[in-house]
């Protein structure tokens, strides 16, 4: 339908229209998570363990439950016993025993901050203060907070038995690890023998909060006829309620997720911390409960993504193309499984053609929260590995950073790391245009220096479900079952408004509840713009599809006759034209309401890649590093609302900037978290950075109506090497530990690095 | 525990309330008032999302205790607009698209008024050190300072217009 090869002919789609829901927000008017009240409502507190890993010997609630106004405590013990399944959620997957004792302790704490009971009262103070009153007795048990420790075969045992997926026959690994991945091609003993050059380098990395503003809320009502209705923010209200269904041991339709308005996730809101037990004080106090985290909470008990321990070897002939490229990795989980590693394995060099390969990735559980996804997870931290070592090998060879990446840049048709050909990929567009940037030639000055990285993401598609409705004076509705992270409320719009060839404005879309629409999975992975887009765009045409129908009815001519042009009905025989109001206010006559709910699955997503070059200036007298000068460019295929897909580059960046210089988690020899707040845990500001130049590169996914590939996760990735290499051109050394504090850069510049 | 009574003056309206010595402006704002958009991302000073101004200065209402509100006056987002008339710095957020999520917008656009109602014509530096105790982690920060950057020069064009 309108879906033109074009761009120059959309009329829509490229534009930067106001978000439908930006009025409210900058209002103070939209109900985010923490905003949420319901009328009788208790207040809930938890109660988190103080000690790294100790077994819970017993729990007394007899004080808590004697505060007046408490009305309900849960404990571990309220929580079915699960039989073990594997829940895949898109980019990560888990299992439910694992993720429901994670919810709430279950005979053992894990980590320091982990649930043990919660209680719930008229007011927050009488909540608090009963929480403080619980008792819990606890048998300290030996922990391990660092990954080498813990991938050791004589670490504390986290976990009796812990399941190992991917070890060789008779392999035998430490009692911690969990995964190990495997990926290889070629003969890399003899190709690295053959080698002009080679760099050889161990990199480290700590875990890092998402750091979403927003901190974990929501309210849970467990009514009489036993169905739950819950109000939450999310990256995925499906998500909620599939979870929290599992681990009640309850079928999914008795329960009601509502999505709220959502202050940031970036992979950190797809897990369930505290709608299960909301809804179980809820079923015990027969009222509904409104449970909130604190932010010493969100960083003790929520996100991290994984620390990690990176060796890279990378060979290349005397021209610079790699020959071969080995990689290891051990990738931290938290007190339970994830799948970062195999992310991780999986963007290790694949931004590169590499004839002989070797990445392996192991994951380690240790005593801190369960590891959660974060923007493209799993691949900044082996990317840094790597991006640092091809800089240091441009270096050995003496050859441009960009140039010896545009020699091994993988292009279309050539084989990915699975051997597949890609697809309409755009790295080598993106490489040629930060060559000819102003920015690459911008002369530097004193202690400033220069660095340059390039990285990927898979993106997803996935399914999605989206209904397009037109009201009886011809309003159209669209329903979308994505959460609205970024804009993409606007982006629904603008393609559903491109579709119908109407304006913008007109379309009206609402993010609906899960018994409102069909399933749609969460929003992460790059995937809603892509997958959700795509069930809006079909939506929208087989309701075109039914509108041509009535309007040859109301025409009285063939339907074959009947064209959509520009939001119009065109019958070109009876040389009439219908527009869309003028069918829906007829509809009744002509067969009744005018609707359609599209499911889609689409699993032709094509991978993203990002260019970064970055500026800073080192402070000799103290190690201090400032960002002076950022550029991002991106292969975005098609940017439906281009300021907010400038927005996710931008975002993206100066998360990985702040990855790279400031954040870490930081523990202290008792296995608690020593900066558990926003004072200590040092994200960016508005004054530590400049202004982030975008430039979007527009290579179209074919398979998508509009060109989308999905934006919002590859911007994360190249930052962490690109500053990495712009400190260590200025200080002349090469950085290769994250984050590069001021002390580090001290030490380094005085030799003591 | 025996509660206080305060009288205060939020976005113009009189206002009454009892809280308890402990309890902070933004508890209040956001429980007894059912004001929810000062946010609070951290509850300890460090984030911004609850900024409001309170007597002409600005302030953390997570760091300002109910009880501190008595016979003052507290402007908080939602007097920012005036009816459906929004404010030129949240037309300039919303034509720039300085939010993504949008919890930190509130905060943010507090923030940015008081700093334009005192300095009608910052430098990008002034405005981003201004801005410096207010977190965002999904823009970047970049077009949230083109568009206090924009909203000032429109506000002092509207002044020598006026
Ligand atoms: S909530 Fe007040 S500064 Fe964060
Ligand atoms: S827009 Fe999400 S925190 Fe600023």
């Amino acid at each position: 339908m309108n879906a033109p090869e074009s761009k120059d002919t959309f009329k829509v789609v490229g534009t930067r229209p106001i978000r439908p829901d930006g009025v409210e927000k900058v209002t103070g008017k939209a109900i985010f998570g923490p905003d949420y009240k319901a009328s009788n409502m208790l207040f809930g507190a938890i109660v988190r363990s103080p000690h790294p890993h100790a077994r819970v010997r017993g729990i007394d609630t007899k004080k808590a439950e004697a505060v007046a106004g408490v009305h309900a405590c849960v404990t571990g013990a309220d929580f079915p016993t699960l039989e073990d399944t594997i829940i895949r959620m898109g980019e990560s997957a888990g299992s439910t025993t694992d993720m429901s004792q994670n919810v709430m302790a279950q005979g053992t704490v894990f980590y320091d901050g982990h649930a043990v009971a919660a209680v719930a009262a008229t007011s927050q103070e009488a909540a608090d203060e009963a929480a403080a009153l619980i008792e819990v007795d606890y048998e300290v048990l030996p922990h391990v907070i660092d990954i080498n420790d813990a991938f050791k075969q004589d670490a504390p045992v986290i976990h009796k038995d812990q399941r190992q997926t991917g070890l060789g026959e008779g392999e035998k690994a430490g009692p911690n690890v969990s995964t190990k991945f495997v990926m290889a091609n070629g003969e890399m003993a003899k190709a690295l023998e053959g080698a002009a050059a080679t760099v050889s380098e161990h990199y480290s990395l700590l875990p890092v909060h998402q750091g979403y503003i927003e901190p974990h809320a929501c309210v849970a009502t467990w009514k009489a006829d036993g169905k739950i209705d819950i109000w939450c923010s999310s990256q995925g209200a499906f998500n909620i309620r599939m979870l929290t269904a599992s681990f009640l041991h309850l079928e999914i339709g008795r329960i009601r997720v509502m999505p709220l308005e959502i202050g940031g996730g970036f992979g950190g809101k797809n897990s369930v911390y505290i709608e299960p037990v909301a809804a179980l004080l809820s079923k015990k106090s027969g009222r509904p409960v409104r449970l909130a985290m604190s932010r010493s909470d969100v960083f003790r008990a929520t996100g991290p993504a994984p620390g990690a321990e990176i060796d890279v070897t990378l060979g290349a002939d005397a021209d610079g193309k790699l020959v071969a490229a080995d990689v290891t990795f051990k990738y931290s989980a938290g007190a339970f499984r994830g799948t970062d590693a195999m992310t991780g394995v999986m963007h290790a060099i694949s931004q590169y053609l590499v004839p002989a390969f070797s990445v392996t990735g192991w994951e380690v559980i240790c005593n801190m929260p369960k590891h959660a996804a974060y923007r493209a997870p799993g691949a900044p931290q082996v990317n840094f590995a790597v991006e640092s070592a091809m800089n240091e090998l441009a270096d050995e060879l003496g050859l441009d950073p960009l140039d010896i990446r545009i020699k091994n840049a993988v292009a279309p048709g050539m084989p990915s790391m699975m051997g597949t050909p890609f697809g309409e990929i755009g790295l080598v567009e993106c490489l040629e245009a930060a060559k000819v940037h102003p920015h690459y030639s911008a002369p530097l000055g004193p202690n400033q220096a220069r660095g340059v990285a390039c990285g990927t993401w898979m993106n997803f598609g996935g399914p999605s479900t989206a209904s397009v409705s037109i009201a009886e004076d011809g309003s159209v509705l669209v329903a979308e079952g994505n959460p609205d992270i970024g804009g993409s409320r606007a982006s629904m719009a603008m393609m559903a408004a491109e579709t119908f060839g109407i304006s913008y404005d007109e379309i009206n879309v609402t993010i609906a509840d899960t018994s409102s629409i069909g399933f749609s999975m969460m929003t992460g992975g790059s995937r809603t713009t892509f997958a959700t887009g795509k069930a809006v765009v079909e939506a929208a045409q087989a309701v075109i599809e039914i509108l041509c129908e009535r309007a040859a009815k109301m025409l009285e001519v063939d339907v074959g006759d009947v064209e959509w042009m520009d939001g119009e009905a065109v019958s070109k025989s009876a040389g009439k034209r219908l527009t869309l109001k003028e069918i829906a206010v007829k509809s009744g006559a002509t067969g009744g309401p005018i609707s359609f709910e599209k499911g889609v699955n689409p699993l032709d997503h094509l991978p993203g890649y990002g260019v970064h070059i970055c500026d800073t200036e080192v402070d000799p007298e103290t190690g201090h590093v400032t960002v002076t000068r950022y550029t991002a460019v991106q292969d975005v295929g098609r940017a439906i609302h281009p300021a907010y897909v400038e927005g996710q580059l931008q975002g993206g960046a100066v998360q990985g900037i702040g990855w790279a210089l400031n954040e870490a988690y930081i523990y202290n020899k008792d296995g608690t978290l020593d900066n558990a707040g926003f004072l200590d845990y040092r994200m960016p500001v508005a004054s530590d950075m400049p202004m982030i130049d975008t430039v979007m590169i527009e290579k179209p996914n074919p398979a998508h109506p509009y060109g989308v590939k999905g934006v919002g996760e590859v911007s994360i990735v190249p930052p962490l090497a690109a500053v990495g290499a712009a400190v260590g051109n200025a200080i002349g050394k090469p950085m290769r530990d994250l984050p590069i504090s001021p002390d580090r850069v001290y030490s380094a510049m005085n030799g003591k690095g | 525990m025996s509660k206080i009574h305060v009288t205060t003056t939020v976005n113009g309206d009189e206002r009454e309330f009892l809280c308890t010595p402990g309890q902070t402006l933004l508890d209040v704002l956001r429980g007894e008032l059912g004001m929810t958009g000062s946010k609070e991302g951290c509850g300890s000073g460090d984030c911004g999302a609850c900024t409001v101004v309170l007597d002409g200065e600005m302030v953390c209402s997570c760091l300002v205790l109910a009880g501190e509100a008595q016979g003052r006056s507290v402007s908080t987002i939602e007097g920012v607009a005036e009816g459906s008339q929004l404010h030129p710095i949240q037309q300039k957020f919303l034509e720039h698209a300085a939010l993504q999520c949008g919890f930190c917008t509130p905060g943010f656009i507090v923030a940015a008024k008081s700093l334009l109602d005192r300095n009608p014509d910052p430098t990008e530096t002034e405005v981003r050190y201004w801005l410096a105790g207010n977190l965002c982690r999904c823009t970047g920060y970049d077009k949230i300072i083109k568009a206090v950057m924009d909203a000032a020069a429109e506000l002092r064009q509207e002044r020598t217009a006026a």
